[in-house]
């Protein structure tokens, strides 16, 4: 059985205090923001494409919450640029999981997807196949 | 630092914790469960569980309904847990001022719909705290968006007591309900009901007590605190879920329109019309929880047994220690007024530098059992500047051995996220 501490080893912790591509983006070609409702996590993506149209030039996120959202967002927000929009929608649990590199107990997956749905609803929004709204994670 | 529980405590706590089987259980291997999750619901005890069994296999029957032999004893015990419940909080009506609904959010709904929609109109206000759960919160801020009537809130203080000076500012002419919660669900604070009660009925203002919180844990009073309505669940009095309390002063339900239509509230029906039973079945349609009703009643007994306040001065005694426990440790913030009179039995924190999801996380591996999140108090935690907090609450079967277990895991999450 996985334990709780087990979640919060070095990488997560580090990407938790210092996270990466945080901030804003000025003009950013789309932005979203999701809640995680039972938490109170919130994450913020800011996209830039780069010319093509579909190729992410760089990312930016800001938001607050417990470390696994929080470096979560990090982690991704690094994995972003040189990425396509249908690669960002082609991404499942897993990637997020792999990339977090922990057991991330059952209670706690909420967290770490979060940062995940945002991006790719934004670029669904982006792409017009999404209505605009915030994105939550139960 | 080990406090072994002392020959002053009010009664035998090893007792008492062999009435619930649960307490008994690990959570992971070698970990034994630390509950201190009471204020979202508390553990059931055998007596209270047995009553399912005997029901069912016993007398099960729709009440009210049949003249048979099963349905009248169904009947009896399920109207006879009004008159415990009615008798439980002092409310010398009976069952008549008492009115069994899903829990206590269903109960403030019942005022909300059947009183609120039909009285209140634009120029109407209705006082609230900062502190209110959302249960009441949400349900008055949509009933007054519906309505026209305006919404206000008596500010908390620093120590997150109720600003007694505010609320006199708004509970005034226009006010028409002050909902206030007796006990906060974050801050353990116990606010002043009688004082406000007063101060509503001085405006004819009626007063709707959330003692979701309270109930379970001291001595309740309807008729010393001149509440017109007061409303409270059975699952966080060890009692079952699916079962909570809408206690209505008499005068007030008999006026009031009902809340849900269907069998079991109406006297006589036409095509054309049709009128209401007498109190409290105008409240109640349909099929009620009968076998919730009776087990709740029996929860009533359990606690009376024991003597709420013995209840209480347990729960002080764990709540102080814990409290000086917590505030011990580097970089925890507690909610909520220091230690004294009017504190309940729950601590709500904050450490440094960790969510309270994280720290929750962390203590599961200690097999301790609290709540992270806004417990239902969001615009609070917007008030107190924090998006979560953790809080652990305590109920009769608690223990000071327990609280050292929490603070171990508060440890090592603050050495988690300070390595």
């Amino acid at each position: 059985m996985s334990m709780g501490s087990d979640m919060y080893r070095q990488q997560i912790l580090d990407h938790y205090r210092n996270p990466r591509n945080y901030g804003d983006i000025e003009n950013p070609t789309f932005s979203h923001v999701g809640h995680n409702t039972s938490c109170g996590d919130e994450i913020e993506f800011d996209v830039m494409l780069a010319d093509d149209g579909e190729t992410v030039d760089a990312v930016a996120f800001s938001g607050d919450g417990c470390a696994i959202s929080q470096a979560a967002a990090s982690m991704l927000s690094t994995e972003l640029p040189g990425m396509t929009l249908d690669e960002i929608r082609a991404l499942d649990r897993d990637d997020i999981l792999d990339l977090l590199g922990v057991e991330v107990t059952p209670m706690r997956v909420k967290c770490a997807v979060l940062a995940e749905k945002v991006v790719q609803d934004g670029a669904k929004i982006y792409e017009g196949e999404l209505e605009t709204a915030e994105t939550t994670t139960e | 630092m080990s406090a072994p529980e002392s020959e002053d405590a009010p009664f035998d706590v090893a007792a008492l914790r062999e009435d619930f089987p649960i307490l008994e259980r690990e959570v992971g291997e070698g970990t034994p469960l630390v509950y201190f999750d009471n204020a979202a619901t508390t553990q059931t005890p055998n007596r209270v569980i047995d009553i399912f069994g005997e029901y069912y296999r016993g007398y099960n029957s729709n009440v009210h309904r049949g003249i048979h032999h099963l349905s009248q004893e169904a009947s009896i015990a399920y109207e006879e847990a009004h008159d415990r419940m009615a008798e439980f909080i002092g409310a010398s009506g009976g069952r008549e001022e008492m009115i069994f609904t899903k829990n206590t959010t269903e109960a403030v709904n019942l005022v909300a719909y059947a009183w609120g929609l039909n009285e209140l109109g634009e120029g109407d206000e209705v006082v609230l705290t900062e502190m209110e759960h959302h249960a009441s919160l949400v349900t008055w801020q949509q009933i007054a968006k519906r309505t026209g009537a305006e919404v206000k809130y008596i500010r908390i203080d620093d120590d997150g007591r109720l600003d007694m000076d505010h609320a006199a500012e708004l509970i005034g002419p226009d006010t028409a309900m002050v909902s206030v919660v007796h006990v906060s669900n974050v801050l353990g604070t116990v606010n002043p009901v009688e004082k406000l009660a007063g101060m509503a009925h001085e405006q004819d203002a009626y007063i709707f007590v959330d003692a979701a919180q309270s109930v379970p844990n001291r001595p309740v009073d309807v008729e010393e605190l001149d509440a017109d309505f007061l409303a409270f669940s059975g699952h966080k009095m060890a009692g079952p879920t699916g079962i909570g309390c809408l206690y209505g002063k008499k005068a007030i339900l008999e006026d009031m329109e009902p809340f849900l239509y269907g069998g079991e509230m109406i006297e006589k029906v036409t095509f054309e019309d049709a009128t209401w039973n007498e109190l409290p079945w105008k409240y109640e349609a349909g099929t009620p929880l009968i076998a919730e009703g009776i087990a709740l009643a029996e929860a009533a007994d359990y606690v009376d047994d024991i003597g709420i306040e013995r209840i209480q001065a347990h729960e002080e005694r764990v709540t102080q220690y814990a409290y000086e426990q917590l505030d011990a440790i580097d970089g925890v913030e507690i909610y909520g007024p220091p230690l004294g009179e009017d504190r309940a039995g729950l601590v709500a924190f904050n450490i440094e530098g960790v969510h309270a999801h994280d720290l929750s996380s962390i203590l599961n591996d200690y097999g301790v059992a609290v709540r992270a999140g806004d417990h239902c108090t969001q615009p609070l935690h917007d008030a107190l500047g924090v998006s979560a907090s953790a809080r652990a609450s305590f109920y009769l079967y608690n223990t000071r051995e327990e609280v050292d277990t929490l603070v171990e895991g508060v440890e090592a999450a603050r050495d988690i996220f300070q390595q």
